[in-house]
């Protein structure tokens, strides 16, 4: 047992924002937070103001990705330092007016938790994406979570990398959860997709509300998977995409991908193999909204974060 | 009608179209890798090959269409209406398509034009057609069902006569569109291209075969006819949809749905329950691009089709038909139609870059 001085206190957790609709064609988020908007019920939990909010509205009316440029990665000190303007991006302004609303990113004001709902084409299952190693709230969390879903998984991807990690909207909060569920088409609604997300919401809220109670979690491990590499499909000399992902690694998200292993399969059938330096787990295998961005997958490694003991100041 | 030998033209000339849809990308690779081949026509004993990118413009940007749905755009109505500034994008190319594939209806349309397709729902391989009495489709579909074991292969007739078919194979003496899922729009699947790739190998190899007097026996195949749409419940107000497919219906593409099973589930997890009287087979179960168009499954009734044996006609049973002498004339006027320029631009697959870095809407 650790003593209390080994214990992190944070303040309570008093606003927490639900973002749907980050991108427009991810049904799930928009969906829940749009029936959240109307009956927030649900959600609602003793001490904390939830708030359900599509960050996207343009793109969810026209069910498609962006208007302008990926919301997703506006979220940059540039974007929103700059002088506002209708002549800025439709997304930048948006980004400026989220960051009002729930920010200014890093100050005290800004929201406690903000979860960002989304969906993704590969099979990922029940994803939550982590960007800071070092925030024990969400590890407890995280931990909190993945026992509550047990025995079905849910896999912790961290995004802290100096070149890969990207300006997310939910990035304006303290304490930002992504949460990635898969594989769904992009514009599709599936029945079991929508409900995985719901139940780890639940739990989510579940664990804010106890944590403001007064609860102290003890310290705790995480297996998460730290992302390492970006790969692009194979192109020619045009920017053609000359091969696919291979069908041995087509939906094989969090399995191990060892050197040798088939990796793109050419159009004329041959096969492309992973010639990294050792055992890597690639994920977000395959992703539709990727092939403009330039990644068939990321390649990530295992590693087991430590998270100390937390409680209520 | 299995006695019975049906004599027709050799099915000389065909189409192959991808990028109908822009984000259907089996069909776009596949036309794409074609193209790149330098196989824009090509020319083997018996069988002419013409390979088509539909929409361009949505292929580059990655989208199923620009303005308006190009594979709506093929009815008698929209392909001779008026063309001016204003007009979408969609309606001028069809009747572009209709120029160089068509007209529809005329004797100088193509034999056989095949529109490559995928759908978000679980349908394996659909050939998707208006006749359900049109020889050639339906041997073609008794063939690929007999060399393609690793997926099911069927046939999904739409009974409307030709003035109102509104798709592109509608433009050929004989089409049909090949559908195949689940595949989520804007992605490529290796096994999903496969199972292209091979569905029209044996299409095209079906052709050779027939074009060189191999006669097909008749038999009885299994078709499904299109009965109605389902459309989601929606919100009064805002017309915004307020249940998803039921888990149990969701991915079962013609598995029978009978009065009482589970259809919708509300999202306050009630289950909606099917209420129409006779058990019909679903498909296009949760199709993306059908939100939009207020379906979200479709029902069809399966029945049982005769098909006579077919061959086609030989030397000197032509009749009615032109001679060998003027059908060469007619192929070198299509060869030197299509190099051309205007041909070209008819052809080609991407009106700025190659690339298919497009923004993604």
């Amino acid at each position: 047992m650790t003593s209390s001085t080994n214990v992190s206190c944070f303040h309570e957790a008093r606003r927490v924002a639900i973002f749907g609709g980050t991108h427009g064609n991810e049904m799930s988020g928009v969906t829940l937070v749009n029936l959240w908007i109307q009956n927030g019920k649900e959600i609602h939990r003793k001490g904390v103001e939830t708030k359900p909010f599509i960050t996207n509205p343009r793109a969810v009316e026209k069910c498609t990705r962006y208007v302008d440029t990926d919301l997703n990665r506006a979220f940059t000190t540039e974007n929103l330092s700059a002088p506002s303007g209708d002549d800025l991006p439709y997304e930048v302004q948006r980004a400026q007016q989220i960051n009002e609303i729930f920010g200014p990113k890093g100050s005290p004001e800004a929201y406690d938790v903000i979860f960002d709902l989304h969906n993704t084409t590969s099979n990922m299952g029940c994803t939550l994406i982590l960007e800071s190693s070092k925030d024990h709230f969400n590890l407890q969390m995280m931990h909190y979570i993945k026992k509550a879903i047990a025995p079905d998984s849910c896999p912790v991807l961290l995004t802290e990398h100096p070149l890969l990690k990207y300006s997310t909207s939910r990035s304006v909060a303290k304490h930002p959860i992504g949460l990635e569920v898969g594989p769904q088409p992009q514009g599709v609604l599936r029945s079991n997709i929508f409900e995985s997300m719901r139940v780890v919401l639940k739990h989510a809220l579940d664990f804010i509300e106890l944590f403001n109670e007064g609860l102290e979690f003890p310290p705790c491990t995480v297996d998460v998977f730290r992302v390492s590499e970006k790969m692009d499909y194979p192109r020619d000399t045009n920017g053609n995409i000359i091969a696919m992902v291979h069908p041995n690694l087509q939906d094989c998200d969090w399995e191990p991908l060892n050197p040798g292993d088939p990796m793109f399969q050419t159009f004329d059938g041959t096969t492309l193999r992973y010639e990294g330096a050792g055992t890597v787990y690639p994920t977000f295998i395959n992703e539709a909204a990727y092939y403009e961005k330039q990644q068939a997958f990321v390649t990530t490694r295992r590693e087991t974060l430590a998270a100390g003991a937390i409680k209520k100041t | 009608m299995e006695g019975r030998e049906v004599v027709l033209p050799t099915v000389s000339r065909v189409a192959l179209c991808g990028g109908t849809h822009g984000n259907e990308l089996s069909g776009v690779y596949l036309v794409r890798e074609r193209l790149k081949r330098k196989r824009k026509v090509e020319e083997e004993d018996h069988i002419s090959v013409v390979t088509v990118m539909s929409n361009p413009r949505a292929v580059q940007q990655c989208r199923r269409y620009t303005e308006t749905d190009l594979n709506r755009c093929f009815t008698h109505a929209t392909l001779s209406g008026p063309v001016t500034d204003k007009t979408p994008y969609e309606i001028v190319r069809s009747q572009e398509l209709n120029t160089l594939l068509g007209p529809k209806g005329s004797p100088e349309a193509m034999d056989l034009v095949c529109d490559l397709h995928n759908t978000t729902a679980n349908m394996g391989l659909c050939l998707i057609a208006y006749s359900d009495c049109d020889w050639i489709s339906l041997h073609i579909y008794r063939y690929l069902q007999r060399q393609m074991s690793d997926i099911p292969v069927r046939f999904i007739h739409f009974d409307l006569p030709l003035n109102e078919a509104y798709s592109l194979d509608s433009v050929g003496k004989h089409g049909f569109a090949i559908e195949i899922g689940p595949q989520a729009h804007g992605v490529v699947r290796s096994n999903i291209l496969s199972t292209m790739q091979e569905g029209v190998q044996h299409m095209l190899e079906w052709v050779h075969l027939f074009n060189s007097g191999t006669q097909f026996e008749g038999g009885k195949v299994d078709v499904y006819t299109m009965v109605k749409n389902v459309d989601y419940p929606r919100d009064f107000e805002t017309h915004g949809i307020t249940a998803a497919i039921h888990p149990q219906l969701q991915d079962r593409d013609f598995c029978l749905l009978r009065p009482n099973d589970p259809v919708f589930q509300t999202f306050s997890g009630e289950t909606l329950k099917y209420k129409g009287t006779e058990p019909l087979y679903p498909f296009f179960i949760n199709e993306c691009a059908y939100y939009e168009k207020g379906i979200a499954l479709s029902l069809a009734r399966q029945r049982s089709v005769g098909i006579p044996s077919i061959r086609s006609e030989r030397e000197g049973e032509q009749g009615k038909r032109k001679s060998s002498a003027d059908e060469m004339e007619e192929e070198e006027t299509i060869k030197g139609e299509m190099e051309g320029e205007g041909y070209q631009k008819l052809m080609e697959y991407g009106e700025e870059s190659d690339s298919l870095n497009g923004q993604h809407n």
